[in-house]
């Protein structure tokens, strides 16, 4: 029996110098990374912020992902299970016609991701606003100027990687009147040049001023529709036009469709 | 004692975790510069936007020749772009990709890129920063999606320092993925084959070539345009090939089926097989179609209606031309060579 408690002695031994020698060894992973210096602003911040808040609805009713059902105006019945687009190029316009242009003003509403529907419009003069101009889409030069970052990383899954560009609007649904075996209806409306263009302008007015200062954030409650996609100018049903995932006259006709779906519900100071 | 020992060494062996080896600068800034041969146009693409560095470009090179950017890790970029091969697929009309699968086009070859005003034989990809996007997503390719390349980039010890070395620090993004590996394949300048050196009065034709040059210039180089040897425009070449609609599929005008990019045709030799759908292996199966194979279609380019008539004699002449396209020094420069 001796030489079993000398071969779990010397196991001990060994696991012991096992755990030293780790310990030792386990590389050094935090460095320590001097902090960087802040650059001191020239002149002093007086921009302040607007914020936009976006509600996802389908003809009223709030917009909830895969188990609810609506109703489309051809009275289809169907269900959501991915919406997003992009808004982007956000101007603020006063009465007067003074015009904030906010710079690198790309933002990526994806209804699974609540955080995605606050828009913070950033380095706002203090200003009173009267009305809000964007995009839907993503403009023609961003989608010829190479790999990007932030919402416009291919990673978000809205960037077309055989036919290079930015998907401008997504949805994704079940509807029982599709002719899918799977019951899908798919739209991805792209296509950022041209006549069959899926980029769409928005202007929208407030019904008061959105009233900036440096430490008074606005928000501005915006609602967006999804209903008004299959609706006008361009009527469709999900038996007919189910499918859309190039660009062509059907995702024309979506995206001036979707061009209608935003409006003003509140602007609150 | 000695036990011990040994038993520490191995102990060490077996948990020095990430202690990847350090990577030793492969090249230094001087081996890595942006090109324009005299005489070329402007690049369209040039790297004020990303700027070159040797560390970029070695980034680049690794990620070029990782299997790692495919879904079961099998694949690479140079899995199907040889350097010997002028980055094409030697020996295949389509490449696999993940389980085998084959895609439905001949792997194009990869040299003076930054000329390129698109991307794919259908010019679908507009743009070099972009352009891997296509082959590492695609399900008959590498079939992965870029969440799982920046996962398994991130986890990797050895690309920690490599995007340290490039960038600053070992962050992994999208952007940064695609701007490196930008800077490796915009570096592949093609500019020294005989032909140039003909050109730049250094070397001269013999007589064969000359022959067949001049038959080039006059049959040939409307639309293999020098010196790219492309005028990156999209035609019909009377190949027709039903299934792919070529350039329509991209711009959706019926007026485009069957249009393809014109390829360059620098080191032809060496990129065999031929065509968009790689149906031709030699030289003289190209030629032959110009001469006698054109189908008529409605989008046939105007300039082949009726063919090229060449000699058997005009032939041989314009391939001996077509060899002094060859450039050796690209084909073996160590730059450019596997690395892993």
């Amino acid at each position: 029996m001796w030489y079993i408690w000398v071969s779990i002695l010397f196991m001990k031994k060994i696991f012991l110098l096992l755990i030293i020698s780790v310990s030792i060894i386990s590389c050094k992973k935090d460095e320590v990374i001097p902090p960087k210096e802040l650059p001191m602003p020239d002149v002093i911040d007086t921009t302040g912020f607007l914020e936009i808040h976006i509600a996802n609805v389908v003809n009223g009713t709030p917009l909830s992902l895969h188990t609810s059902t609506y109703v489309s105006s051809a009275n289809d019945t169907f269900s959501v299970d991915i919406l997003k687009y992009y808004i982007s190029n956000v101007q603020l316009v006063t009465a007067s016609g003074y015009t904030y242009t906010e710079v690198e003003s790309y933002y990526l509403v994806d209804h699974s991701q609540p955080n995605s529907l606050h828009l913070m419009i950033k380095k706002v003069p203090s200003n009173h606003f009267s009305s809000i101009n964007f995009t839907i889409g993503v403009d023609s030069t961003r989608n010829v100027s190479g790999s990007q970052t932030g919402a416009l990383d291919p990673l978000n899954d809205m960037f077309w990687t055989w036919n290079s560009g930015y998907i401008m609007a997504k949805m994704e649904g079940h509807s029982p009147q599709s002719p899918e075996p799977t019951k899908k209806i798919v739209y991805h409306i792209g296509g950022f040049s041209g006549k069959f263009s899926g980029i769409r302008n928005v202007s929208l007015a407030f019904p008061n001023t959105a009233d900036v200062t440096k430490n008074h954030i606005p928000i501005l409650n915006l609602k967006a529709d999804l209903y008004q996609w299959f609706v006008q100018p361009n009527f469709s049903n999900f038996s007919t036009s189910y499918f859309i995932t190039s660009i062509g006259q059907e995702s024309k006709d979506m995206a001036d469709n979707y061009a209608n779906m935003f409006s003003v519900v509140s602007v609150v100071n | 004692m000695k036990k011990t020992l040994s038993i520490l060494f191995i102990s060490f062996i077996a948990f020095s975790c990430s202690v990847d080896p350090e990577i030793k600068p492969i090249i230094t800034e001087d081996e890595i510069k942006e090109v324009v041969p005299e005489g070329w146009p402007t690049p369209i693409y040039n790297f004020s936007s990303n700027p070159l560095t040797a560390d970029g470009f070695t980034l680049g090179r690794f990620l070029f020749y990782d299997p790692i950017l495919s879904s079961d890790n099998t694949i690479s970029c140079g899995s199907c772009h040889q350097q010997f091969a002028a980055f094409a697929n030697v020996g295949h009309d389509i490449s696999h990709g993940v389980n085998g699968l084959l895609g439905t086009r001949n792997t194009p070859a990869i040299q003076n890129v930054n000329w390129l005003p698109a991307f794919m034989h259908d010019g679908g990809i507009n743009h070099i920063e972009v352009m891997p996007l296509g082959p590492i997503t695609n399900p008959v390719e590498m079939n992965e999606t870029m969440t799982n390349v920046v996962a398994k980039l991130s986890a990797s010890g050895k690309y920690k320092q490599l995007f340290t070395k490039a960038y600053g620090d070992d962050m992994v993004n999208t952007q940064r993925i695609f701007k490196a590996i930008a800077q490796f394949m915009g570096t592949m300048y093609s500019y020294n084959s005989k032909y140039d050196k003909v050109k730049s009065g250094d070397e001269s034709f013999t007589p064969q070539e000359q022959s067949g040059y001049t038959l080039f210039v006059q049959k040939c180089s409307s639309c293999h345009k020098e010196p790219l040897f492309s005028d990156y425009d999209y035609r019909n070449n009377g190949l027709v090939a039903y299934a792919d609609s070529g350039r329509a599929h991209i711009t959706g005008n019926p007026s485009d089926r069957y249009k393809f990019k014109t390829p360059s045709l620098r080191n032809i030799e060496k990129t065999a097989p031929y065509m968009h759908d790689g149906r031709f292996y030699t030289l003289d199966q190209c030629l032959d179609h110009y001469v006698s194979g054109i189908v008529s279609s409605p989008t046939l380019d105007p300039l082949l209606v009726g063919g090229i008539s060449l000699s058997a004699q005009d032939k041989s002449d314009l391939i001996a031309f077509l060899k002094t396209l060859t450039d050796t020094k690209f084909l073996t420069d160590p730059r450019y060579s596997e690395i892993h």
